[in-house]
């Protein structure tokens, strides 16, 4: 295959609380407080071709926007290294770190809070063109004005304020703010969640258009796995910090491994099936704070035995680019004498 | 059957600035006895006010301007707030979106439970803790004793709502209205509530509104469903006829608007334009605009049809099965 247009190594990203001054006074008695570590992304390895859309899925808390952060380079990472275009990010400079940074953008969920409410839509929009020299002066308007209009909104609103839209129309105003550095990836963080179905289904359908267009990689944040498996060419499930499955959306929905998947699958609610009974997995998201030993899912797993407790699963292969962080992989494994290859994500 | 609840013509409408908002418009409606009735819409369709209206709390601007409210056959609606208030939280109970909003920061979880079993039925504080207690432990609390002196931000977000669950359930109501309950919560979490709620509505023999947004749910967990568009009732039915066999041209768009209604990678069928604004919708059938099957009669008011257990407001209705 080509080179990954980006690529997570290892990627890990803590979050630690400092100590502060009491709790530094009360060590030096022998207290012996510890920093509280939060691993978000814990040893993650994700690879994004050009022109694919990677639908990266979980439950809150599991890392997945924090991950999306680091690989559009606005967070660095803890531990391992995102690579753009198969160089270390922090190994650029100059205008080659200006141009990645230019080419990843993202959408959020919350148009409203990203989008600055003092400001017109034309400057909203025009504001990194203009910073980044795109385009000059009189050239603007008509600038901002295709873009406008290529996402949908009518070029008569330019001089309005993002308060005078509604939802759908913002993150429209998003969408065309991403695009006005002529990007290569757009890494959408929860970007239709809070958008009525009607709506949702437009916007879905305007950023396949775009992807045609534009020639756009995305790395597509979301919980909705009905989002996630219409619109992506590979899934990838996160719990914990951690990867424990990533498919084509065919294998991951007809044919998921890890009993994480199996549950997430099972237990969503669709007009199709009409499951008129709940068969919930038992417990809560752990803290990310206190992760549980081996396995992060052997507490809530219905499958767990006493391997899940002690080791971490590493991603094997199931089949051609399917890949499952499981014990049971390998009781399967046994069983049917499949050797397993390396994981490639 | 006889109802435990009878909504007629409800409107509620909110006196603004800018005009008369009529976020609830001649609504109308029925919940049995140990029914499940789902009522479903987008954001503005008026779903949670109705819920509001039922429970007497729309706040000025807003007002309940016509209609009955027929709770076992008095009318909400005429009661003096003084007899509302016996109503409220002991018959009718109502659990929200964000239970934080709802359980106070500052009491612990058993004080709170304290406190709404005290309000209604004069009993002593240990019976009354106990009583808690087992509320908890009825929505799948473990260890319900130490936790009723938790505070709110102690529990998870699908722990405190269950806990808002165990509060509406105290005075084991005839009536719960739930107001998307579930669309803050992670789906195995959702799941898990889901279970809880319909295992306790069959217990207790509680009639339920599910207030949501989301029809997988709504279709899994409810008898009835009814759907809004901009402050209107547009079609009501049984879950599975609706369902199958929408007819009113709202909701069969909003059932192929869902991604699993077309298959993979293809162009999804949005409904086209976006919901009129509550304070200037088109005259006759607010859906017209957007509506592919509109025409010129549509601009008269389409009146409410009723066959064969299904209601919908539509002069074009669909006929057999979805599209």
């Amino acid at each position: 295959m080509s080179m990954p247009l980006i690529e997570a190594v290892d990627v890990s990203r803590r979050f630690s609380r400092k100590l502060d001054y009491a709790e530094k006074i009360a060590n030096l008695f022998g207290a012996g407080l510890e920093e509280k570590t939060v691993h978000a992304v814990d040893e993650v390895n994700l690879a994004v071709y050009p022109g694919e859309v990677v639908g990266l899925v979980g439950e809150s808390g599991c890392g997945k926007s924090t991950l999306g952060r680091v690989m559009a380079g606005i967070m660095p990472a803890s531990g391992g290294e995102v690579r753009w275009q198969g160089k270390p990010l922090i190994s650029l400079q100059g205008a080659e770190k200006r141009n990645m940074r230019l080419s990843a953008q993202m959408i959020f969920q919350d148009p409203m809070s990203t989008l600055n409410p003092r400001k017109r839509v034309i400057d909203l929009i025009g504001e990194a063109p203009k910073v980044h020299g795109i385009a000059k002066g009189r050239q603007m308007r008509d600038y901002v004005a295709s873009l406008a209009e290529r996402v949908g909104l009518d070029a008569s609103y330019l001089d309005r304020y993002p308060h005078q839209f509604s939802g759908g129309q913002r993150q429209r105003i998003g969408i065309a703010r991403a695009l006005a550095v002529k990007p290569k990836l757009l890494v959408c963080d929860e970007s239709v969640a809070a958008l009525d179905v009607s709506i949702q289904a437009q916007i879905l359908n305007l950023f396949m258009d775009l992807k045609r267009e534009f020639g756009l990689t995305y790395l597509f944040i979301s919980h909705d796995l009905g989002v996630v498996k219409h619109i992506c060419d590979r899934v990838v499930v996160m719990y914990l910090g951690r990867v424990v499955e990533s498919a084509t959306p065919d294998e991951l929905f007809g044919n998921p491994k890890h009993p994480y998947t199996q549950a997430l699958i099972r237990e969503l609610p669709t007009v199709a099936d009409r499951r008129r009974t709940f068969t919930p997995i038992k417990g809560e998201i752990p803290s990310p704070l206190h992760p549980p030993t081996g396995c992060h899912f052997h507490p809530r797993c219905p499958k767990a035995f006493d391997r899940c407790r002690i080791e971490r699963p590493v991603l094997k292969e199931n089949a051609a680019g399917h890949v499952s962080a499981c014990h049971r992989n390998d009781l399967a494994a046994n069983e049917t004498t499949n050797a397993t290859a390396e994981p490639a994500i | 059957m006889t109802p435990v609840l009878e909504v007629k013509n409800l409107s509620t409408h909110f006196m603004t600035r800018r005009g008369i908002l009529k976020a609830v418009d001649d609504v109308s409606f029925t919940v049995g006895e140990r029914e499940i009735v789902g009522l479903v819409g987008e954001s503005g369709s008026g779903k949670s006010i109705t819920g509001f209206s039922i429970l007497g709390l729309v706040d000025p601007p807003g007002r309940v301007v016509a209609g009955q409210i027929l709770f076992n056959g008095d009318d909400l609606l005429k009661m003096p707030p003084a007899a509302m208030r016996t109503i409220r939280g002991k018959r009718i109970a109502m659990i929200f979106q964000d239970p934080m909003m709802t359980l106070n920061p500052v009491l612990s979880v058993g004080t709170q439970m304290i406190e709404t079993v005290q309000a209604h039925d004069s009993v002593s504080r240990a019976e009354a803790r106990q009583r808690s207690r087992d509320a908890l432990g009825l929505v799948g609390i473990p260890s319900p004793e130490e936790r009723l002196d938790s505070y709110p931000h102690q529990f998870s977000g699908g722990m405190r709502q269950r806990v808002a669950i165990a509060i509406a359930l105290l005075h084991r109501p005839d009536l719960i209205i739930a107001d998307e309950p579930t669309t803050a919560l992670d789906v195995t979490i959702q799941s898990q509530i889901l279970f809880e709620i319909k295992r306790l509505a069959g217990e207790f023999g509680m009639a339920l509104i599910w207030i949501s947004h989301d029809l997988g749910v709504v279709a899994a967990l409810a008898d009835r469903i009814m759907v809004m568009y901009a402050g209107r009732v547009v079609e009501a039915g049984q879950v599975d006829g609706v369902l199958t066999e929408p007819r009113h041209p709202y909701t069969s768009g909003l059932l192929s608007a869902v991604p699993a209604a077309v298959p993979r990678g293809e162009p999804l069928r949005p409904i086209p334009g976006f919901a009129p604004s509550p304070l200037s919708r088109p005259s006759g059938c607010a859906f017209r605009d957007r509506c592919a099957r509109a025409t010129e009669i549509c601009a008269t008011e389409p009146m409410l049809e009723i066959a064969a257990g299904r209601e919908f407001r539509c002069f074009h209705p669909h006929v057999g099965r979805a599209a």
